[in-house]
């Protein structure tokens, strides 16, 4: 009996950290749907991509506000978790703040830590009244309907409760410290939960161990919840964000790559050694669908892009498009392509791994065409994104399939394009008289 | 005007420094045959050595490729680019930012490697090597306020040679809120100029045009002529035409010359 919470708490971590795992590998399977890409070039680029933008919140800081806000709350993510190192090792050992003979250093870190969990529920109230009271309007976007907008706030919450505990857990063990109880070594600084502390005045010993004891099973056990509610969350990020920094685009943002299926047919259309009644060879592999029309015609790096999207709506609010009241959206993309991942995820889990089809796709039945068509590709998403994930390029290869596979463009740049096709200009001009402005005045 | 062409050039025997890409809207806009027409009067001021293809060019296929058409992208692309490496070009420089990010970035991949450059980075070079000067006097102290095009700012990081230019004109160069990283499009790109936009509650160039307005500008100086044309439209459509110009950044420097 004696070993029993130490028991209980090893299969909590077990679970907890299986079942994370178990969707990790889901993640990743999903992800693996798409397109092979080569994006191995230019790796000290990309480190320092990381590095900037992921680590150092460079781009997060665009936006001031925000931007500090962030930075608060992921530094004391980052930072608070090396308790959680602790309070795993003493779970595991049935010690208590094993780490307390580092003496001056483990007061600071502990007082620091409480600081930062001070100035994090500081910023999350922050974000909540930014979400719910200022309602700003990128966070009011039809597509933050519903789950989104709960899934964001409940996001707040968590991190509230969480940090609540971490402090009741700390000022009862400051209380118990200092009524001498057994067990509890006089270890770490207590600059935010000694305010706390007299509400437990008066308090037996028993009691504060109880409150004690809550607190911590309760702020460990909600670690790692969370840590399995981010899959199904737009939380991802906190993960995702440095991977996708890393395979982020290198390229100047106007380049848009070029269609390699498309490259093989033009060469072959102006090789006038070319048989044009050649029958294809045998081992010829079917010719490759142009553009994207579902999930798995886009390539592996924009399906990180969907996972890594924590829906904060930068990109959508520079969009000049949904500035002007267009229904383009680039976060919608993001999240339009992940919902229909996840979707295509479940039908292979229900069919023994195999997709079966389910009449529906990413194009038509998530992203309209009239979405599609009200981008200037001017790269104001790809601009704001703080995280590197490029709305653009996703709408770009479902253009290719609607004109490439279906013929399906809008009138008027069907005209466009015959003039280009016939005339070489877009409009309906001669070639010939490509140099008359030479003989006005 | 002289405006030689790489046919006749190539005929002589010569080859010029560089090419001057006109592309469709300088070739047969209204408008923008106004900015061509000041860029080769700065051309020939200068004494660069320079040619255009005239009939021998043709669309980059930056409008097919956006629309999603790559195949009409790549039959454009590859012809030009035949055409170009025949005459042997090196050095490309184009007043349209779109003609500029298609052949700079996408052309190295089918064959066409040249160095390209936009006509403000290639203004900047020509004053910095005191081909040009700009004395104030005609702009001094005029409000002009830049119009970042995003094929040339965010696409490409272009965004001091333009403004460089603005002050060297002794004009009081003002920023719109949204500027050089931040720019707000002006409606154009994406194949957009040649269609009507999706429903909504507002045009593009409307909302750019306002912000322009804020800056109170007696001049609206822009570096594509796509951008030209929407900002003109907007500012027709506000009724300012008779006191705000939208003008191109050569066109300031050709008639700071008087040229």
């Amino acid at each position: 009996m004696e070993y029993l919470p130490n028991i209980l708490f090893a299969l909590a971590l077990i679970a907890g950290i299986g079942f994370f795992s178990r969707n990790v590998k889901r993640l990743s399977r999903n992800i693996k749907l798409g397109k092979a890409v080569e994006v191995n070039d230019n790796k000290s680029q990309r480190w320092t991509n990381m590095a900037k933008i992921a680590l150092g919140q460079t781009k997060m800081v665009v936006r001031p506000i925000a931007g500090l806000m962030h930075i608060i709350v992921y530094v004391g993510f980052i930072i608070i978790n090396i308790e959680v190192l602790e309070i795993i090792i003493d779970g595991l050992l049935g010690t208590h703040r094993v780490f307390a003979p580092l003496g001056a250093l483990y007061n600071f870190l502990i007082g620091s830590f409480e600081v930062l969990a001070f100035l994090v529920i500081v910023a999350v109230v922050v974000f909540w009244i930014r979400r719910n009271v200022i309602k700003l309007k990128r966070f009011l976007k039809p597509e933050m309907e519903g789950w989104p907008k709960k899934d964001g706030n409940l996001i707040l919450y968590i991190e509230l409760v969480l940090m609540f505990l971490f402090l009741t857990m700390n000022a009862a063990d400051f209380q118990l410290q200092q009524m001498n109880a057994e067990h509890y070594t006089k270890a770490g600084a207590f600059p935010i939960s000694q305010f706390i502390a007299p509400l437990f005045d008066g308090m037996s010993i028993s009691s504060l161990v109880l409150v004690e004891r809550t607190a911590w099973w309760l702020h460990i056990l909600g670690i790692l919840a969370f840590l399995n509610y981010l899959y199904y969350s737009k939380h991802l990020h906190i993960l995702l964000a440095f991977p996708n920094t890393y395979y982020g685009k290198l390229k100047p943002k106007g380049e848009i790559d070029n269609v390699e299926a498309v490259t093989n047919e033009v060469k072959l259309m102006m090789d006038p050694t070319a048989d044009p009644f050649a029958a294809p060879a045998e081992d010829t592999a079917d010719p490759e669908k142009f553009g994207a029309s579902d999930v798995m015609d886009l390539n592996w790096v924009q399906l990180l892009n969907a996972y890594t999207c924590t829906e904060c709506g930068r990109c959508t609010s520079e969009c000049p498009a949904n500035q002007t009241g267009k229904k383009l959206s680039p976060r919608k993309i993001m999240m339009d392509t992940r919902d229909r991942l996840e979707e295509v995820g479940k039908n292979i889990d229900a069919n023994n791994g195999e997709f079966v089809s389910d009449g529906k796709q990413l194009l038509n039945d998530y992203i309209t065409q009239e979405e599609l068509w009200a981008c200037t590709t001017c790269n104001a998403c790809v601009e704001a994104c703080p995280v590197s994930i490029d709305p653009l390029s996703i709408i770009v290869e479902m253009r290719r399939f609607l004109v490439m596979e279906q013929s399906a463009a809008p009138s008027d740049l069907n005209n466009m394009m015959g003039n280009l096709e016939n005339n070489g200009a877009p409009w309906p001009f001669n070639q010939m008289d490509r140099l008359n402005w030479t003989q006005e005045s | 005007m002289n405006v030689p062409t790489m046919a006749s050039l190539f005929a002589e025997g010569k080859q010029p420094e560089v090419l001057f890409w006109v592309g469709c809207a300088g070739s047969f806009d209204d408008r923008a045959k106004k900015i061509t027409k000041a860029f080769v009067k700065i051309l020939n001021k200068a004494n660069v050595s320079f040619a255009v293809l005239g009939t021998e060019e043709s669309c980059t296929g930056d409008p097919a490729k956006r629309a999603g058409n790559e195949f009409l992208f790549q039959m454009q692309a590859v012809t030009n680019i035949e055409v170009m490496n025949a005459y042997e070009v090196k050095k490309v420089v184009t007043a349209c930012p779109h003609c500029f990010n298609t052949i700079k970035n996408e052309y190295p991949g089918l064959g066409g490697d040249y160095e390209v450059i936009h006509h403000t980075q290639f203004l900047k070079q020509l004053l910095d090597e005191g081909k040009i000067s700009l004395e104030g006097g005609t702009y001094k102290g005029k409000r002009i306020t830049f119009h970042d095009p995003c094929y040339l700012g965010r696409a490409n990081d272009v965004f001091e040679a333009p403004r460089e230019l603005i002050q060297k004109l002794d004009a009081e160069l003002v920023e719109m809120k949204n500027c050089r990283k931040r720019g707000l499009c002006c409606g154009a790109g994406g194949a957009q100029m040649f269609k009507e936009a999706e429903a909504g509650d507002k045009e593009v160039n409307i909302e750019r045009t306002e912000q322009a307005l804020e800056t109170q500008p007696e001049i609206i100086a822009a570096a594509c002529p796509f951008c030209n044309t929407m900002m003109t439209d907007g500012v027709k459509n506000k009724e300012k035409e008779a006191s705000i110009k939208v003008m191109d950044v050569a066109e300031l420097i050709a008639s700071a010359e008087d040229l």
